[in-house]
């Protein structure tokens, strides 16, 4: 388990405080809000650190062990920050039978980085993810929107190369 | 929506826009955009499409999406739409080809018998 | 900017331009002046039109008229009838060919592909735009709503959806009337109707289809439900994996409140029926209905014991009746078509079609809706084309991690939902994965095992523990190191985990091992005693060697190897260190001559 308290920084800019406020603001009648809620905060500060979990347990009245214990339940949520490009193998069932963890190894050596790192310039993070519905293309690869299929291990080193520019 | 007649008024009406019986010119374009076509490469032929309309200067084709057919191997996939309903269903599309859809089966009226359905299903998709 | 009230198009292609549309260019101009209409009509050389048999290719607009074979001598005709009075010049129009062309299909009908289908839960899918609520509703779209609503009781909705003999398509087949008379039963001030589309298992992806591309039958569904049920709220919990899906689903809502197909007062028949969205997060037992419950509650997504079912204390502790994705789907064209329309269709006990994702080997990957009963090989073979490069089928998987594998042997089994259970599958959601030679058994076991893993949810010990174990023999016995006894522990923690889990998912977190063992022992049995991979997937018990016969030193391995494990010198076989070797497979993709083999 990751130590909570590395999970960086202790406050966020002006423009994302004010928009913090105003989703609170948006969800304070809803009842169940603390998942939508968790999902648009981690749009505002790309993830969620100790800080920004604890402000939203106060905001909301919910313990903060339990505001925790929501974002680590769910791997949509993230404690760490994501890189420029966010990279994810897509690790279903079709992508699989059709060598997707050739691909995933191809992937790693490439950025050199493991599953669920960051690189260090800070361009690259590394995923593996559930289908993403395009099993026609599988294997594939997603870096943020885009999508890279019908992918070979040799096809991999290449791929990076346009977002290093 | 107070009553089923409003209903039927909306239905009746748009299935004649849909249909365009009373104008036998006009073709409609249907692109499948769901993620399987986006993920295929849909958007950059969505754009293909229009933009070669728009150089064509061609303004009373109706282009839309419309969501996965089934056949997500052969996405993107591009539908031309005759008044009566016929279709011809191309796969395996690209900007390139789009555009030359427009150019042959729009502006001339001539189905691209080469990139039918039909005519690539045995394409293994370039691997 | 000059307004024209004609253009004329004169194709500028490569080959047009080698028959004269430079001349005819030229003539149209000189043609235009004499007449007056130089600044009335533009002539423009445009790319290519495509139709080089045929060209000089010639279209003039607003009219859209095609002239082909266009010579110099007919450009003084065409100024003079088409441009002067407005005629168009029949003899030069290319008509004849269009309408050879059109009594051809070619259409996707025309393919094996759709030919062999039955589209009841996807008929719109492909066909509609689904950002329009007038295509849906052009497509007879909430007539099932408005007749509901106008001419029949909450009571006689769900007496025909009982007959209609409609079972839950997300997996475990519960009859969908019943469920919905359930919670009919139990009076409460407030009750809720939800749709799961929390498509969790991995490589299926009809849910997904379904929104994007039919969103409104979805929600004239719900309305339906809640209408049969008493209820006037409702939600879909949506993966927030498909951004598409959702986004789709969002302006399919808008438009319907807009039109006031859902809000107060629908059709004027006083009910009231309001829809939202959640949004999943990432976690698969969230598919589980009681932890998508509490999941919408805004905790994490553990599974809370049945009884009591979610009839009598489902979301808030209010009654709710939860359907998947495609079961909805059905709902408006049974209400339309009938009862015994549906009911025709299919087998005895499972009514209606299934929609299949099918990828994995297999030629035609995609979304397919057969009737139940169908075959595995009709859907395989003579839909989906069979499996690619020669290969032959090993089997195929259903139910995702929930499910089994059925063998090349059974695959004259009509699919339905109790033939997949008496072969140790399941239907599940209609995920089929299709599996061939190069697919180890052991391994694809393992897949699915690192999946229920990663996903179980830790409350229940059995699954939280039990998978844990039981992967980590799987471990042991892909890299070589399984010993006498291993198949038989995996059986018992199997077997045990099976009866004792708490919620559906941990219940049939074993299904993928044991179905494997069933059909696949032999197999197991070689991974255990042989050391050995038939499938030459299990890296740790292969090896990539370099035949020295057919190597022919050109040195492309040792270039693409990521680790550098491969030396050589010219006129020696090259050599790979397996030390450093990680078994990537790029220098087998990479050789030119097919020196290098697994062994």
């Amino acid at each position: 388990m990751a130590d909570i308290r590395a999970c960086g920084g202790t406050q966020g800019t002006p423009e994302q405080e004010r928009r913090f406020a105003e989703i609170i603001e948006k969800y304070k009648d809803t009842q169940g809000e603390l998942i939508p809620v968790l999902h648009e905060v981690q749009e505002v500060y790309g993830y969620l650190p100790f800080f920004v979990q604890k402000k939203i347990g106060e905001a909301l009245g919910i313990p903060m062990a339990e505001v925790y214990g929501v974002v680590t339940f769910y791997t949509q949520f993230s404690l760490k920050p994501k890189g420029k490009f966010r990279v994810s193998v897509c690790m279903g069932t079709a992508c699989y039978v059709k060598g997707s963890q050739e691909v995933m190894l191809m992937v790693k050596e490439a950025l050199g980085i493991d599953v669920g790192e960051c690189s260090e310039d800070g361009l690259f993070s590394l995923d593996s993810c559930r289908c993403i519905g395009a099993c026609g293309l599988a294997p594939v690869v997603m870096v943020n929107d885009d999508v890279h299929g019908k992918l070979r291990a040799e096809d991999i080193k290449g791929l990076f190369s346009k977002y290093r520019m | 929506m107070n009553s089923l007649e409003e209903l039927n008024a909306i239905r009746d009406k748009k299935k004649d826009e849909l249909s365009q019986r009373k104008d036998s010119q006009n073709l409609r374009i249907v692109v499948g955009m769901a993620s399987c076509g986006i993920a295929a490469g849909a958007k950059p032929v969505m754009d293909a499409i229009i933009e070669e309309l728009n150089t064509r200067g061609i303004n009373d084709i109706k282009v839309s999406m419309t969501g996965c057919m089934g056949i997500c191997r052969l996405e993107p996939i591009v539908e031309v739409i005759y008044p009566d309903e016929t279709r011809v269903t191309y796969a395996n599309i690209d900007a390139e080809k789009a555009k030359r859809i427009v150019a042959e089966n729009i502006v001339n009226g001539q189905v691209c018998t080469d990139l039918t359905i039909e005519a690539v299903q045995n394409d293994d998709g370039g691997k | 900017m000059q307004l024209f009230r004609s253009h004329i198009l004169v194709c500028g292609g490569s080959s047009c331009t080698a028959s004269k549309s430079e001349q005819i260019i030229k003539e149209f101009d000189s043609h235009l002046k004499a007449n007056g209409l130089e600044n009335e009509v533009q002539v423009v050389k445009t790319g290519c039109f495509g139709l080089c048999a045929q060209g000089p290719n010639i279209v003039i607009y607003p009219e859209g008229a095609n002239y082909f074979r266009v010579k110099v001598e007919d450009v003084k005709e065409i100024v003079e009838e088409h441009l002067v009075k407005g005629k168009i010049v029949k003899r030069l129009l290319a008509t004849g060919d269009k309408n050879e062309n059109t009594n051809e299909d070619y259409s996707a009908n025309s393919i094996e592909f759709f030919a062999r289908q039955m589209r009841i839960a996807l008929r719109n899918c492909g066909v509609i735009n689904p950002e329009d609520i007038e295509e849906y509703i052009a497509y007879d779209g909430y007539q099932a709503l408005g007749k509901v609503l106008t001419t029949m009781t909450p009571a006689e909705v769900i007496e025909l959806v009982k007959k209609s003999g409609l079972r839950g398509r997300g997996g475990g087949g519960f009859p969908t009337g019943l469920k919905w008379s359930f919670a009919a039963g139990n009076e409460a001030p407030k009750k809720y109707v939800l749709c799961n589309a929390d498509e969790g298992d991995p490589g299926a992806f009809m849910d997904r289809s379904i929104l994007e591309g039919d969103p409104h039958s979805i929600i004239e569904a719900m309305a339906i439900a809640a209408y049969a049920i008493g209820s006037d709220e409702g939600a879909v919990y949506v993966r927030a994996e498909y951004p598409i899906a959702v986004k789709r689903l969002q302006i399919a809502i808008d438009q319907a409140k807009k039109l006031g197909l859902i809000g107060k007062d629908i059709f004027g028949t006083g009910f009231n029926f309001d829809l939202s969205i959640r949004l999943g997060a990432g976690a698969f037992v969230c598919g589980e209905e009681t932890a998508l419950m509490t999941s919408i509650e805004g905790h994490r997504g553990e599974p809370r014991p049945r009884p009591p079912f979610p009839a009598a204390k489902g979301l808030w502790q209010s009654p709710t009746v939860l359907n998947n994705v495609e079961t909805y789907a059905n709902v408006p064209q049974i209400i339309l078509n009938g009862a015994e329309w549906f009911s025709n269709i299919g087998t005895e006990r499972s009514k209606g079609t299934k929609v299949f994702a099918i990828s994995g080997k297999i030629k035609n990957t995609g979304l397919l809706e057969v009737p139940m009963g169908t075959t595995l090989r009709e859907v395989i073979f003579d839909i989906a084309g069979g499996i690619p490069n020669g290969k032959a089928f090993k089997a195929a998987q259903t139910g995702g991690p929930s499910g089994g594998c059925i063998p090349a042997s059974l695959i004259d089994t009509p699919i339905d939902y109790d033939s997949l259970v008496a072969l140790g599958s399941i239907m599940g959601s209609g995920g089929l994965i299709v599996m061939d030679e190069d697919n180890c058994m052991v391994d694809i076991a393992k897949f699915f095992l690192e999946f229920t893993v990663e996903e179980s949810c830790g409350k229940c010990p059995p699954c939280r523990i039990g998978t844990k174990r039981m992967l980590e023999i799987l471990e042991k016995i892909t890299s070589g190191k399984g010993e006498e006894g291993d198949i038989e522990k995996l059986e018992i923690l199997a077997n045990s985990i099976r009866m004792s889990s708490l919620c559906g998912l941990g219940q049939t977190a074993p299904n993928p091992v044991l179905s494997t063992l069933k059909y696949f022992r032999d197999e197991y049995e070689e991974h255990v005693f042989e050391k050995k991979c038939r499938a030459k997937v299990c890296k740790e018990m292969l090896k990539y060697i370099v035949i020295d016969d057919k190597c022919k030193f050109c040195g492309i391995c040792a270039k693409n190897c990521p680790t550098n494990a491969i030396s050589g010198e010219p006129k020696v076989p090259y050599l790979i260190d397996q030390d450093k070797c990680i078994k990537c497979g790029l220098c087998e993709t990479k050789c030119p001559f097919d020196a290098i083999e697994r062994k």
